[in-house]
């Protein structure tokens, strides 16, 4: 694994992931007719974020667990990147695969940094560069190091205990990521910052994620692909959420997808799809006589008040800046904040609360970066119509298979290999982008 | 009583110390031989009520009978004493080793396989730590009983306190004969007493502070 240390140094946004291969995979449990997963065969593409989702027993989670092994297979073989790890040696695999459960599956009698170094003490890494490591993913996490390196689990409230597996499942650098309902067990607020937060890290590390869920709106908003499962991880649909939402397979995908089906649409946008409005930014210590001055000059009728950190604090109208003195460090606790990796149906929730009808958006490190507004979503909506009526030639899923649809499963692959090439070149874009972000965050800093 | 006490310092200080000797070297046997039985049980309902049902049974033999019963396999000595007191010893901790191994959160388990963890380092890394605590618990109990059985021992001429009670009962009326079974049985039990506050100590020491109540 040399390919682990440079990534360390230096976490870029180049594709780490690599993919995942099943091929006729079957997991047939003693005394029971019909086989869990029968004859399954499924390729996950690199760096991209898959989804199971399906109804409870459908064998969405066994087959999840076959690809780290945890379960067995009966026949098949599981390809990761270009090696057969069917036979490898089940503890040395999963220590290359990240692993997350429900509620993050903390040891609660070690403390966060000694949960996130497991791995890499068992891969025999120095003590030094496992502490360097454990800082560093909790920075990734957003959980300052300081305040939350020597906590025990239980001191930390369920979000940030579920971040801190997120983050012991990164610690090794895997390629790939599997993770088991991992939003199960929190409160749908919390939920959905967990979401963004995942969507945002991904954007960093750029991991092979394949994830189980129940919840089809999570299937959405995480997903790049999603796949539906039926009894016996028979897959009913394999495609792109725009694609599964337009063009449901089936019927058992549409009861599936439920109701709203075009509200959802909204989920596929996120907020730094769109452009977002530039505002009239001050710190703290700014009379308030000033603030009003620039508010004025630049037209705007809010002043957005922010941290050393770039961190918005309050927003405040110039009625308000007109009766203020100095402007103090106070956070707002009702301040309508939503992350770029938010999807527009979020902002549009946040922003239908606030009196404004807009919402302050934030990026990387909750930096402060723009203001969105209800007009905004609308266009967007308008935009994502027009989209999806030319969505038709799309790179299009891989294929469904259980024993006897060979043909038609070689031909599904090939569909696969085209649509990866496209994937392909969509990523060195993305990357491209990242990577200014990233210069002009070291320029910043 | 005070003569009587202060004539035989050294004698009861050696006796004491002999006793709690036996009772500690035996406690640490048999949570040895507890938790082994119990990792090698616990998974299996089966084999788990089995190793239940023997040790409920087990604590219903009279420790004294047992003792008597030694005699013939291992003679008279410190062999038959350390036997019976360790079989006694290992029934509270097993049933208790069982009930915490048990007790682990089965996500606990999967999620340290699911990061690479073998069967042999998810036991001791996580099942035992998670579990220690009411092993503790039997421990202390089992600390408690093993000392008046340990005394018991003292009819095969084991060592310890028990000395005391067997020669003052034997000479029952005779000069100095309760002297010598009050200091047997207070002895006793303030041997129990220390060691049950080293074992709380133990525990403080033991128990990770994440999973300290």
């Amino acid at each position: 694994m040399s390919d682990t240390t440079t990534t360390i140094e230096q976490p870029s946004a180049e594709v780490s992931g690599r993919p995942i291969r099943l091929d006729d995979v079957t997991k047939r449990y003693p005394g029971q007719t019909k086989p869990a997963v029968d004859g399954i065969t499924l390729e996950i593409p690199a760096g991209k974020v898959v989804m199971f989702v399906g109804p409870s027993g459908c064998g969405k989670t066994t087959t999840l667990k076959m690809i780290n092994r945890l379960i067995e297979p009966t026949n098949g073989r599981i390809v990761l990147g270009d090696e057969d790890v069917t036979q490898i040696d089940g503890d040395e695999l999963r220590r290359r695969i990240g692993y997350v459960i429900q509620a993050g599956g903390l040891f609660p009698h070690m403390t966060v940094a000694t949960n996130i170094g497991l791995v890499p003490k068992m891969l025999g890494w120095s003590k030094e560069r496992i502490a360097a490591r454990v800082d560093e993913l909790l920075e990734l996490v957003s959980l300052d190091p300081d305040t939350y390196r020597d906590r025990y689990p239980r001191e930390l409230s369920g979000g940030q205990q579920q971040r801190v597996g997120v983050a012991r499942a990164l610690a090794a650098d895997p390629p790939v990521l599997l993770m088991d309902e991992p939003f199960g067990a929190v409160d749908p607020i919390t939920r959905q910052r967990l979401q963004d937060e995942l969507i945002r890290i991904q954007e960093e590390v750029q991991k092979t994620m394949v994830i189980v869920t129940h919840d089809f709106d999570e299937a959405v908003k995480l997903g790049d692909w999603i796949v539906v499962f039926e009894e016996g991880a028979r897959i009913v649909q394999y495609d792109t959420p725009e694609r599964i939402l337009a063009e449901p397979a089936n019927e058992f995908v549409e009861n599936f997808i439920g109701s709203g089906a075009g509200l959802k649409q909204l989920t596929l946008r996120r907020v730094r799809d769109v452009d977002v409005a530039d505002a009239v930014v001050v710190k703290p210590g700014t009379t308030g006589k000033d603030a009003l001055q620039q508010a004025e000059n630049a037209g705007h009728g809010h002043v957005v008040v922010v941290d050393d950190r770039e961190r918005p604090l309050q927003w405040l109208s110039r009625r308000q800046l007109s009766r203020i003195d100095v402007i103090d460090a106070r956070l707002d606790p009702a301040l309508p904040v939503v992350s770029g990796a938010a999807t527009l149906n979020d902002a549009l929730d946040t922003m239908l609360v606030t009196s404004v009808g807009a919402a302050l958006v934030t990026g990387r490190r909750e930096r402060f970066e723009g203001v969105i507004d209800v007009e905004t979503v609308m266009e967007a909506i308008r935009d994502a119509r027009a989209n999806a009526a030319n969505s038709e030639g799309a790179p299009v899923g891989m294929n469904s298979g259980s024993i006897g649809l060979t043909p038609s499963l070689i031909a599904a692959g090939e569909a696969a290999q085209a649509a990866h090439a496209g994937d392909e070149a969509a990523t060195a874009t993305a990357t491209d982008d990242a990577r200014a972000d990233h210069t002009e965050r070291g320029a910043a800093g | 009583m005070w003569d009587y006490i202060s004539t035989r310092l050294d004698a009861i200080g050696f006796s004491a110390w002999q006793h709690l000797s036996l009772v500690v070297q035996c406690l640490v046997l048999a949570v040895v031989i507890a938790v082994v039985i119990a990792a090698l049980v616990y998974r299996s309902p089966a084999l788990t009520s089995v190793a239940n049902s023997v040790s409920a049974i087990g604590l219903t033999i009279p420790a004294f009978a047992l003792v008597g019963l030694m005699i013939a396999p291992f003679g008279f000595g410190v062999t038959p004493a350390v036997v019976v007191v360790t079989f006694f010893a290992v029934l509270p901790v097993l049933r208790n080793a069982i009930v915490g191994l048990g007790g682990v959160d089965p996500a606990l388990v999967e999620s340290a396989r699911g990061i690479g963890m073998g069967r042999l380092r998810t036991f001791l890394r996580v099942e035992l730590p998670m579990a220690w605590p009411v092993i503790l618990g039997g421990i202390r109990v089992s600390a408690q009983m093993i000392m008046g059985i340990a005394a018991v021992a003292a009819y095969v001429l084991g060592p310890g306190m028990g000395g005391f009670i067997f020669s003052g009962l034997s000479r029952l009326g005779g000069a100095g004969a309760t002297e010598s079974i009050v200091v047997g049985v207070v002895g006793v039990v303030l041997l129990a007493l220390v060691l049950d506050l080293l074992l709380v100590g133990l525990g403080r020491l033991t128990t990770p502070r994440g999973i300290r109540v």
